[in-house]
């Protein structure tokens, strides 16, 4: 190979990788939060709710789960403008991943909720609880300790898609090293940069995750 | 200036699809054939070789596939190559599918009981030969499932292909945006399309899977 690989040339814009990453992170958290509560929402509905309502949520969670999530930021960003809903590239991409994210949750969330035992909501029924503190005291906390573990996958994987954000130039972390190679021209370098950045965040967010999960479920 | 009407923006999408069906089936078949020698390794009991395996596996499941696209797209390059994005689209995509079916298949190698490996032992069948004759036939039947449930994974991962200038139909879809400005229109019917590919599929795999179950 007569190329001489380079990675100096990154040096002078340590400060554009630093700000992609804090961006991604942000992105990733506040995703994640408002993400899972749309899910645990939707997936109460679709478990307890009127059946309309299972309907629509059921649509939503098919739709979302059978389109790229390239297509999903494009429709919102690029589609939602021309019917009157006008967003900046930065809020277009954090509806995007809560809309993502919410739809996937709803599926492992029912899961768990369905592997509950009915016996368990009996129970629930004869102590003369209604179906809210059902849902909130019974259901929801055995439905999540079961789950927990794809669901801290699944909001890796969320991470990890979040990339493509850079193609409406929300700036994350991939934003920030498109930026820095159309500068340097070290477009390898640059990417392979960025790459591991993404393996060390995957990483050490499946450690914490799971540190996460040995708080919330001591026993698990 | 929009004298595309529907039917034009519709053929061409669907014109464009050709590729996205193509890129995907072959994708889901060289990834599948890197995956199955993965899983050999993966399986085989030597240390090193599983480490190796495992570091693939964590690396092509722990980046983007978006940033798998570029280094294959820029590095292949270094080597004084030229790469078109149909390769650098076949490349990343084999080995990022190559790594989720490893792992999917790893996990239904290791549901099948203990006793049926010794039980090749016992007959003196070798590593290979017992996972040709024993193992691989009884994985295969709870590895459909979720093997056909990441084919949908794969269809909507080369949507990223366009980014790298892939001609499929996100990019049908976005130079078709850029002549007709009716974005609410072309994107509704990208995603349609994209539905109506990976709907059957993962529909498909559901049913397999209760009926796996159902079996047992």
């Amino acid at each position: 190979m007569r190329y001489a690989l380079q990675f100096g040339d990154l040096l002078p814009y340590w400060h554009v990788l630093l700000g992609g990453l804090i961006f991604t992170i942000v992105l990733t958290l506040v995703s994640t939060i408002v993400g899972i509560g749309l899910g645990t929402v939707c997936a109460s509905i679709r478990a307890f709710g009127p059946r309309w309502a299972d309907a629509i949520a059921g649509a939503y969670v098919e739709l979302i789960r059978n389109t790229p999530f390239i297509v999903q930021l494009f429709f919102i960003f690029f589609g939602l403008p021309a019917a009157g809903v006008k967003l900046s590239e930065t809020t277009a991409a954090f509806l995007a991943m809560v809309i993502n994210l919410g739809a996937y949750s709803t599926e492992i969330i029912r899961a768990g909720i369905q592997a509950v035992p009915k016996g368990h909501l009996e129970a629930g029924e004869s102590l003369a609880m209604s179906r809210i503190e059902i849902l909130r005291y019974v259901v929801l906390k055995q439905a999540f300790q079961k789950v927990y573990p794809a669901l801290c996958s699944q909001i890796i994987i969320v991470m990890l898609g979040s990339s493509v954000v850079s193609q409406i130039s929300a700036e994350d972390l991939t934003y920030a090293a498109n930026y820095i190679q159309s500068r340097n021209f070290r477009a390898f370098e640059v990417y392979f940069v960025a790459a591991l950045f993404y393996l060390v965040l995957a990483i050490s967010m499946r450690a914490i995750l799971r540190g996460i999960g040995h708080v919330i479920f001591p026993k698990a | 200036m929009s004298d595309f009407s529907f039917w034009v923006i519709l053929s061409n999408l669907l014109l464009a699809t050709r590729w996205t069906i193509l890129l995907s089936l072959i994708a889901f078949v060289s990834g599948g054939i890197v995956g199955l020698a993965l899983l050999f390794a993966r399986t085989s009991g030597i240390g090193w070789l599983q480490n190796l395996t495992k570091g693939y596996i964590e690396f092509f499941q722990g980046t983007p596939l978006l940033m798998q696209l570029f280094l294959f797209f820029f590095g292949v390059a270094l080597f004084g190559l030229e790469v078109s994005p149909w390769v650098a689209a076949w490349l990343a995509l084999t080995f990022w599918t190559s790594a989720f079916l490893t792992e999917i298949w790893r996990g239904c190698v290791e549901a099948i009981p203990k006793g049926q490996w010794e039980a090749g032992d016992v007959l003196a069948l070798t590593y290979f030969e017992q996972m040709r004759y024993v193992i691989l036939p009884q994985a295969m039947r709870i590895a459909i499932p979720p093997t056909v449930g990441f084919s949908v994974q794969v269809v909507k991962g080369t949507a990223l292909a366009s980014i790298i200038g892939f001609v499929e139909v996100t990019k049908a879809g976005t130079m078709l945006n850029n002549a007709t400005f009716r974005p609410f229109l072309v994107y509704s019917l990208v995603a349609l399309i994209y539905f109506a590919l990976c709907f059957p599929l993962s529909y498909t795999a559901k049913k397999l899977e209760r009926r796996l179950y159902a079996a047992r």
